[in-house]
C-alpha cells in the first residue's frame, strides 16, 4: 500500500459519512412531518455521496482493487471505524437532530482546513463536501434552537437528548498517529483549532436554545479503534443485507 | 473533423434526467470536451455528491455521442473545482424559470447562521410576496417554496457556492 496512514484516515471520514449516512436513512417514510421527511433523506444523500468519494478514493490508494461498495458493504464490524456519535439510534426527532447538529458543527470546520490538504483529491473532496456541510449545518443548528426554545416539553426532551449524545462528542476530536504522520508529511494541515471552533458554534447555538451542556465529564470511544456501541451489528445487518444475500448484486 | 465546439452543440441534446428541460451543457456539468489519441474524453462533475442522476448523464453522454457517429469517447467525473450555482448558464436559467423552477438567487454565504431565507420571486406570477416551506426539496439540488400571492409551490433550484 502506498500510504497506510491516508487509507486509514479516509476511512474514518468515509465511515462516519456513510453511517450517519444509513441512519438518517431510517427516517425515510417515517419523518415527523414531510418536508422534514424529505429533509433527513436528503442530508443522507449527501452523506452517502461523500462517502462514496471518500470510500472509493481509500481503495485507490489501497490499491487492491476494492471500489466505496467493496468497503462500505463487505467489512465486519470491527473493520468500521466511525466515531460512535454517528451509530447511535436514531431515537425521537430532537435526538436526530441533536446528533446531527454535533456532527455537523465539527465537520464545516474539519473541511475547511481539509481544504489545505496537500493532497489534491482529498482537498477536491472536502471542497465539494463543505459546500453541502454548510447547508446541513444551518438546518440541523435551527432546529435544535426551535426545540430548546420551544414548548416546555420540546425543550426538555431535547436537553436529554443532549445530556445523552454529549458523552460521545469527545471522541470527534479523537487523534493518534494516523493524523500525526500525515501532519508530519503535509497532507494534512493543522487540525488543532478545529475544538476550539466546534465549542464557540455548540456554545453560540445552545445559549440561543436555552439549552445547558451537561456538566457530566464521563466520555465514550472506541470507534475509531474498531470496539463499536451494540447498536452498530444492528446497523450494519440492515446496511449489508443485499450483498450478503446476493454477493456481488449490481442494479 | 469533429470539433469541441460540435461536440458541444450535440450535448445540448442531452438532457438532465431530473430536470429535463436543462441540457448538461445549460447546467453546466460539462467541464471540457478533449480529443485524445483518437478517443474524446469528457468531463463531468456532480452538482451534489450524492446525486444519483450522475451515472445516468454519463451513459446518456455516451449515447449520444454514439449517434452522432463517435464510437471512441469516455466520460470522466471530477470534483475540482467544485460545481457551483454561478455554473448554471444564463440560458438555463431562464428555461428554468419558464419550467417553473425558480433558479437560484444570488444568495449570503451558507456559513451565516440565523439568516433570513432568501425571497425567490414566483416563476408564476412573479411576486415577491412567497415564502421558504423547505429548505429541502424533492432533489438534493432543490428547496421547497410557495407563493402568498397565487399560492403556487414550486421549487427553487438552490443558490449553492
Amino acid at each position: 500500500m502506498k500510504n497506510e496512514a491516508l487509507f486509514n484516515y479516509l476511512l474514518r471520514l468515509g465511515d462516519d459519512s456513510l453511517i450517519l449516512g444509513q441512519r438518517l436513512a431510517e427516517w425515510c417514510g417515517h419523518g415527523p412531518i414531510l418536508e422534514e421527511d424529505i429533509a433527513m433523506t436528503n442530508i443522507s444523500l449527501d452523506l452517502i455521496g461523500q462517502a462514496m468519494s471518500l470510500l472509493d478514493y481509500a481503495g485507490t490508494i489501497e490499491g487492491e482493487g476494492r471500489d466505496c461498495d467493496k468497503l462500505g458493504l463487505l467489512r465486519y464490524e470491527k473493520e468500521y471505524v466511525n466515531v460512535l456519535l454517528v451509530e447511535q439510534p436514531n431515537g425521537d426527532f430532537g435526538d436526530t437532530m441533536m446528533r446531527q447538529f454535533l456532527f455537523d458543527a465539527f465537520r464545516k470546520p474539519l473541511y475547511e482546513r481539509l481544504l489545505n490538504s496537500s493532497d489534491k483529491q482529498l482537498a477536491a473532496i472536502a471542497d465539494k463536501s463543505l459546500k453541502e456541510t454548510r447547508y446541513h449545518l444551518k438546518h440541523s443548528s435551527e432546529w435544535v434552537i426551535r426545540l430548546g426554545d420551544g414548548t416546555e416539553e420540546s425543550h426538555e426532551r431535547v436537553q436529554n437528548s443532549l445530556n445523552t449524545l454529549w458523552r460521545y462528542t469527545d471522541e470527534l476530536f479523537y487523534t493518534d498517529a494516523v493524523e500525526t504522520e500525515l501532519t508530519a508529511s503535509g497532507i494534512l494541515p493543522d487540525l488543532s483549532g478545529i475544538r476550539a471552533e466546534w465549542e464557540s458554534t455548540v456554545k453560540s447555538v445552545f445559549a440561543e436554545a436555552t439549552l445547558e451542556i451537561p456538566t457530566n465529564n464521563w466520555k465514550f470511544e472506541g470507534g475509531r479503534k474498531g470496539r463499536h456501541s451494540e447498536h452498530f451489528g444492528h446497523l450494519l445487518s440492515e446496511l449489508q443485507y443485499m450483498q450478503r444475500a446476493y454477493p456481488n448484486l449490481q442494479w | 473533423m469533429v470539433t469541441k465546439e460540435q461536440v458541444y452543440n450535440w450535448l445540448e441534446e442531452v438532457s438532465d434526467p431530473e430536470i429535463p428541460v436543462l441540457s448538461v451543457i445549460d447546467l453546466g456539468v460539462v467541464r471540457d470536451a478533449q480529443l485524445i489519441e483518437g478517443e474524446w474524453l469528457i468531463t463531468i462533475t456532480p452538482t451534489y455528491s450524492g446525486c444519483p442522476a450522475m451515472k445516468t448523464m454519463e451513459e446518456d453522454i455516451l449515447s449520444k455521442l454514439k449517434e452522432k457517429g463517435i464510437d471512441s469517447a469516455h466520460v470522466e467525473l471530477v470534483l475540482a473545482p467544485a460545481w457551483s450555482t454561478d455554473w448554471l448558464s444564463e440560458n438555463g436559467r431562464i428555461k428554468l424559470r419558464e419550467y417553473g423552477i425558480a433558479p437560484p438567487e444570488h444568495e449570503v454565504d451558507k456559513s451565516v447562521l440565523f439568516a433570513e431565507p432568501t425571497v425567490v420571486p414566483c416563476p408564476k406570477c412573479h411576486s415577491r410576496n412567497t415564502r421558504m416551506v423547505s429548505q429541502f426539496g424533492s432533489t438534493a439540488c432543490k428547496a421547497l417554496y410557495q407563493c402568498n400571492d397565487c399560492q403556487e409551490p414550486y421549487d427553487y433550484f438552490k443558490c449553492l457556492k
